[in-house]
């Protein structure tokens, strides 16, 4: 029953990615056949077809414009819902999430601060890469501070986490401040996450540190299973519980600080879809984890998709339309476990 | 056939200043079961910590076979011996198989590994949850959590079996099934260390009872020789009335009608 089940969430995915792809391909100012789409990937892979669109046009929209745009709704919804799971996991706690914990803010923070400052030092990643400290310094902020005789409270850690989203979004405010009326204009860009402009370089940066983060996770997804019984179990089954939470922070903040850095904020990601991965075909971690990076990549490929047609003319924020769903979601899970346990410890 | 392979000399513990375990020598056997006994707060969980490697002694050292207990790798020890704790939540909905197969975790790419789905079965029926394994774990009452818990650590298959009071939750037959599981575990020459509150159920049971009062080992040995109407009114304040049953004692407090 368990075998059929992911079975059947398997291809229900596979169904649900294929057509997102192609119906988002086809979408746009340009509108584009189903099959000049299909034609166009398989000439490129090297099959010569009749239904390979003839137009030049066609081809760079697809290729320079929408593709690179798809390929990163994918990695980034995989990547942020690959450690939506992981964070779970460490926490004991399907409310944990990369935002909840600050990770997000803390990115969005170092970026502000790269656009603020005008900082190019590092080149045209500059402002990406400040994204990824700033988000590896507030994940290890949270762990650190959260930490006392050698072990972490789940409920001290998301204590923590609140206290450093309130930091870094007073940083962020500050930074709105200060900045001139071009800067504001892109830290915004930043607080609201969009996918719009994405190109192929950018793509193969997160793509791989989300698959050699997915890869990972699905490593230690045993692990993960055994830290389901509670710390005090997971020791005495042999897990190095410290270890693994250490590397589980460090594999965290990689998977959003590249996602948040490249796109900007899109919460809920994290929340909602390992949350309703885990309902399909239950709790153990390697088959949600590969479910999540599916299923993450699903949910952004239709959202963005949604995002740039809902109103014509205009790209919505991607990351307005996930809180809108995701928000509403979080309060429904916090309902649910407070009805079922009177709160949590 | 029995045999020491765990022993602990001159063990103490102090926690946030206060010593909660002091000066404690006791050795565990092989092929024998050995109850911890005492009052509320007396030590024995913490005696049990130590001896299973979660918690480092202040004083003193324990060695398993030859080796310093706390040399040992976690991944290592956890072939060597299993613990069954007093709390066992769950975070996320697993099913009873999943986490009884959980307790295989250790045999991973091992040889013993090949014996994975016997163990589990095995360890299942004894614990008499067969008929819980489709179930979510989050479902369950106490007293399944428990022996569910219970079926994890036999599994586990490890030599030294560690229960920090294993008969908690369970209604009578549960309690004398979970003990007669010990008793079998020791007769496949494992060491089993069982804490318990109950004085005539360790006494039914155990070859060795170990008295701990205020952190230290008031008494060790057979159970009709550390249990004394005279020492159980001492220690635990109350006056008691011994019976002997099958030549082990059965403690009665004395009830005024």
């Amino acid at each position: 029953m368990k075998h059929t089940r992911a079975f059947a969430l398997t291809a229900g995915l596979a169904v649900l990615l294929v057509g997102g792809v192609i119906l988002s391909s086809m979408t746009g100012q340009l509108a584009v056949g189903p099959t000049e789409v299909v034609g166009s990937v398989l000439r490129s892979v090297g099959i010569p077809n009749s239904w390979a669109p003839g137009d030049p046009i066609v081809e760079s929209t697809l290729w320079i414009v929408r593709f690179p745009r798809i390929a990163m709704a994918l990695m980034v919804g995989a990547a942020l819902a690959v450690a939506g799971a992981v964070m779970q996991a460490i926490f004991g706690n399907p409310l944990a999430e990369p935002g909840v914990v600050g990770v997000s803010a803390g990115s969005a923070l170092g970026a502000a601060i790269a656009i603020v400052l005008g900082v190019t030092a590092l080149g045209s990643g500059s402002i990406a890469i400040f994204a990824f400290v700033g988000g590896l310094g507030a994940t290890l902020l949270v762990y650190f501070v959260s930490r006392a005789n050698g072990r972490t409270e789940v409920v001290t850690l998301l204590l923590t986490g609140i206290a450093v989203n309130a930091f870094a979004g007073a940083g962020l405010a500050s930074m709105l401040f200060i900045a001139d009326s071009g800067s504001r204009e892109q830290i915004v860009f930043w607080q609201l996450g969009s996918l719009n402009g994405s190109r192929w370089t950018e793509v193969a940066i997160v793509a791989s540190v989300a698959a050699v983060g997915t890869a990972a996770a699905i490593v230690l997804g045993r692990r993960f299973d055994l830290l389901a019984l509670g710390e005090r179990n997971a020791r005495h089954l042999g897990v190095n519980v410290e270890y693994l939470r250490v590397g589980s922070i460090v594999l965290v903040a990689l998977l959003t600080g590249v996602a948040v850095a490249f796109v900007g904020i899109i919460a809920f990601v994290g929340l909602v879809v390992p949350h309703v991965i885990r309902m399909a075909i239950g709790p153990a971690h390697r088959a949600l984890i590969i479910g999540s990076a599916v299923g993450g990549g699903v949910l952004l490929v239709f959202s963005d998709l949604l995002a740039r047609t809902v109103v014509t003319g205009a790209d919505l924020p991607i990351g307005l339309l996930t809180s809108l769903v995701g928000g509403p979601f979080f309060f429904f899970l916090l309902f649910r476990q407070r009805r079922r346990s009177g709160g949590w410890a | 056939m029995s045999e020491r392979v765990l022993s602990a000399v001159g063990v103490g513990v102090d926690l946030d200043g206060v010593t909660v375990l002091d000066g404690v020598n006791i050795e565990v056997r092989s092929g024998e079961v050995l109850c911890l006994v005492g009052p509320n707060g007396a030590g024995k969980s913490t005696l049990l910590g130590v001896l299973s490697g979660e918690r480092r002694s202040t004083r003193g050292t324990v060695t398993l076979g030859d080796r310093e207990l706390r040399r040992i790798p976690p991944g290592e020890l956890a072939r060597l011996r299993s613990v069954l704790t007093q709390e066992n939540t769950v975070s996320f909905p697993f099913r009873v198989v999943e986490i009884v197969a959980m307790g295989r975790a250790p045999w991973a790419r091992t040889v013993e590994g090949r014996d994975d789905v016997r163990a589990v079965s095995d360890a299942m029926d004894a614990a008499d949850i067969r008929h819980l394994a489709r179930r979510r774990y989050t479902a369950l009452s106490g007293g399944e959590r428990a022996r569910v818990s219970l079926a994890r650590v036999l599994a586990q298959a490890a030599p030294i079996v560690f229960l920090d009071e294993p008969t908690a939750s369970l209604d009578l037959r549960h309690q004398e099934d979970v003990m007669r599981i010990a008793r079998r575990l020791a007769g496949e020459g494992r060491a089993v260390v069982v804490v318990l509150h109950d004085l005539s159920l360790a006494s039914a049971y155990a070859d060795r009872l170990a008295l701990i009062v205020e952190g230290r080992l008031e008494a060790i040995g057979a159970p009709v020789d550390v249990l004394s109407a005279q020492r159980i009114e001492r220690v635990y304040g109350l006056p008691v009335e011994l019976h002997l049953v099958g030549g082990r004692p059965v403690v009665v407090p004395t009830r005024s009608p």
